[in-house]
């Protein structure tokens, strides 16, 4: 894979559709900032993957810095969203960099399942100590203030909006960044081959962990961004089949390039809020399905199934390296 | 914590020790052979659960034996083994043995939604309660407390026969050596002409079959709730991952000390009860990598 920005035409015309939908449909605005929240998280999803390894339990750093969000605004009485989000990102890192020192000794299924397993602790916690996390039915997030300005709902959802948006270019251009910088062609190289990565003097597991930490990051970003938007948390930002989710989204994005979290999340948003009504009873049975079409015939995604339409040949050197 | 409380502990973990055990043995078993660790395990457990509740509730409803129950949890492990384990190896797995670790992984993922969706539709989301099987051993006392027969000696039996039969059966029969041979090295063992595919088939089907044969025997003690295949897979999984991949006799060692640790949260602090699995696999992890009773592995340049 020469660049994964290679293809940025689809970038920018997403980024165009976004711009303009909250204006041409005001109706699909939360739903857009949700779906942003989402992709963030995903990104973090994705950045273990270019590591050939696939956590089953990331929603634990999407709730920890959720419920931090939660916290803070109801110790503070409203809270600052600049604040939320810091310490969002904060508490994600801190956490992964402990739990991370654990886990980077472990590849494959033994990675998968026990960030699962540190994911099925906390949501435990978070159901079992409802005298501290509000149980089952969660804590209440106060609408915060921006830069100090009170809004109202109205304005306060436009800003919240926009400001995902940018927040989400962003750490796409970072994460590109982290992915094509020497730190990150060696997280890579963990995939590849990790015995030659070590034969090289360097140690796999604090190049993991570097990355671990970064996911974990943009994980706790959509998290508290999330908790922000819905003005609610509870222990389902901690259950398993979010993180399955955020799985499924990179994979049918793409987890080959970082447009992918993009790319993915708004698809699976809008497909899941306007077709799951119909498919209410089958929906995991049609993500599954999905999920097994997309490995088997669609390796890389519909970032890859663009690229593939927009360029025929080089592509396939690509998808078959 | 008195004598009483004390030997109720036990007995609690013993038999539900011997239901992780029969779901995890499974597990290591695939995984042995197959080097796949299949996420969709706990579906087969789930299934053979509500296959059991249900089909048993229909035929004693229609008056039949109660005594049926018990051949009828053997004829349900094996038809969910053979009939929905069966074929998502043969036409699914065997597709995917060349793909990357992580992809592999997904593809098991994919499957385990696949069948919770198809639980629920062919169930629905009522919880299933069919204890004709656990009625019918009656209770026992020992030590003061008054226990049923069915938790107390059936299934801690049954478990310990699975675990010799598999001991015995892989020493000894054809197709259990054959099924060594090529969990020592396939490559091998396709050189002197065995048939790999046919004994990933058969240690699929197997596997699949004590997963569901747990779920069948769990199905006459708790109810039988969606779920229930979800937490099933990530246990079973801190079981085998604390003894060690592939480790048969470890993963009954394993699951005793899980089991026990669990039913002892119960009685001393409740809401670790969750916990105290993960803790338990955690802190051997850390201190053994490879898991209790694993090797040391080679690692190929």
């Amino acid at each position: 894979m020469t660049s994964i920005l290679s293809k940025r035409w689809l970038l920018v015309f997403i980024v165009a559709l976004l711009i303009v939908a909250p204006i041409v449909a005001p109706s699909t605005q939360v739903l857009l900032t949700l779906a942003l929240a989402k992709s963030l998280a995903v990104l973090g999803v994705i950045v273990l993957l270019q590591a050939g390894q696939v956590s089953f339990g990331h929603a634990l750093f999407f709730a920890i810095a959720a419920y931090g969000a939660a916290f803070l605004g109801r110790s503070m009485g409203g809270g600052e969203i600049l604040l939320n989000l810091v310490l969002g990102v904060v508490a994600a890192s801190a956490v992964a960099l402990i739990v991370g020192l654990f886990i980077v000794r472990y590849r494959h299924i033994f990675f998968g399942m026990l960030n699962l397993a540190a994911s099925m602790i906390f949501y435990s916690f978070l159901e079992k100590f409802y005298y501290i996390t509000g149980g089952s039915d969660g804590l209440s997030v106060p609408r915060p203030t921006v830069l100090g300005m009170a809004l109202e709902r109205a304005e306060f959802e436009w800003i919240l909006f926009y400001g995902a948006l940018l927040l989400v270019l962003g750490a796409l251009a970072l994460t590109h960044r982290f992915l094509t910088s020497p730190l990150g062609q060696m997280m890579r190289a963990i995939k590849t081959n990790e015995v030659r990565l070590e034969y090289l003097g360097v140690s796999s597991r604090r190049v993991l962990l570097a990355g671990y930490v970064l996911s974990a990051a943009l994980c706790g970003l959509g998290g508290a961004l999330m908790a922000t938007a819905q003005g609610i948390v509870t222990p389902e930002y901690a259950w398993w089949i979010r993180s399955g989710e955020f799985v499924f989204i990179a994979i049918l994005g793409g987890a080959g390039s970082v447009n992918g979290a993009l790319v993915g999340a708004l698809a699976y948003e809008f497909v899941k809020n306007y077709a799951a009504a119909f498919a209410a009873d089958i929906w995991q049975l049609v993500l599954g399905t999905v999920l097994l079409v997309v490995i088997l015939f669609a390796p890389n995604g519909i970032v890859g199934l663009s690229q593939r339409l927009g360029n025929g040949r080089s592509e396939k050197e690509e998808a078959g390296q | 914590m008195n004598v009483q409380l004390f030997a109720l502990a036990i007995v609690d973990g013993v038999s539900y020790a011997a239901l992780v055990f029969l779901v995890a043995v499974g597990l290591t078993l695939i995984f042995g052979v197959l080097r796949v660790l299949n996420v969709a395990h706990g579906s087969f457990y789930a299934i053979g659960a509500y296959t059991t509740a249900s089909v048993g509730g229909a035929i004693f409803a229609a008056g039949f034996s109660p005594w049926l129950a018990f051949p009828l949890m053997i004829v349900a492990a094996v038809l969910v083994g053979t009939l929905i384990g069966g074929p998502i190896e043969k036409f699914l797995l065997s597709r995917i043995y060349h793909l990357e670790d992580v992809l592999q992984i997904l593809v098991t993922f994919a499957v385990f939604l696949i069948l919770e969706d198809f639980q629920r539709l062919v169930w629905g989301v009522q919880p299933l309660f069919e204890a004709t099987a656990l009625n019918q051993l009656g209770t026992v006392t020992v030590f003061g407390i008054t226990y049923t027969a069915y938790q107390l000696i059936f299934l801690p039996v049954v478990a310990v026969l699975v675990l010799v039969g598999l001991r015995l059966g892989l020493r000894r029969t054809l197709t259990g050596r054959l099924i060594t041979a090529v969990t020592e090295d396939r490559e091998a063992a396709i050189t002197i002409g065995i048939d790999a595919e046919k004994v990933y088939l058969i240690t699929f089907i197997v596997g699949a079959s004590l997963a569901a044969l747990g779920g069948a025997l769990a199905s006459a003690t708790t109810s039988v709730v969606p779920g229930m295949g979800a937490d099933m897979i990530v246990l079973s999984f801190a079981v085998v991952a604390t003894a060690g991949l592939g480790q048969i006799e470890g993963a009954a060692i394993t699951a005793l000390m899980i089991g026990l640790g669990r039913s002892f949260a119960v009685y001393v602090w409740p809401e670790m009860q969750v916990l105290v699995p993960y803790l338990i696999m955690f802190g051997v992890l850390l201190v053994r990598p490879q898991g209790l009773f694993g090797g040391i592995e080679a690692r190929k340049i």
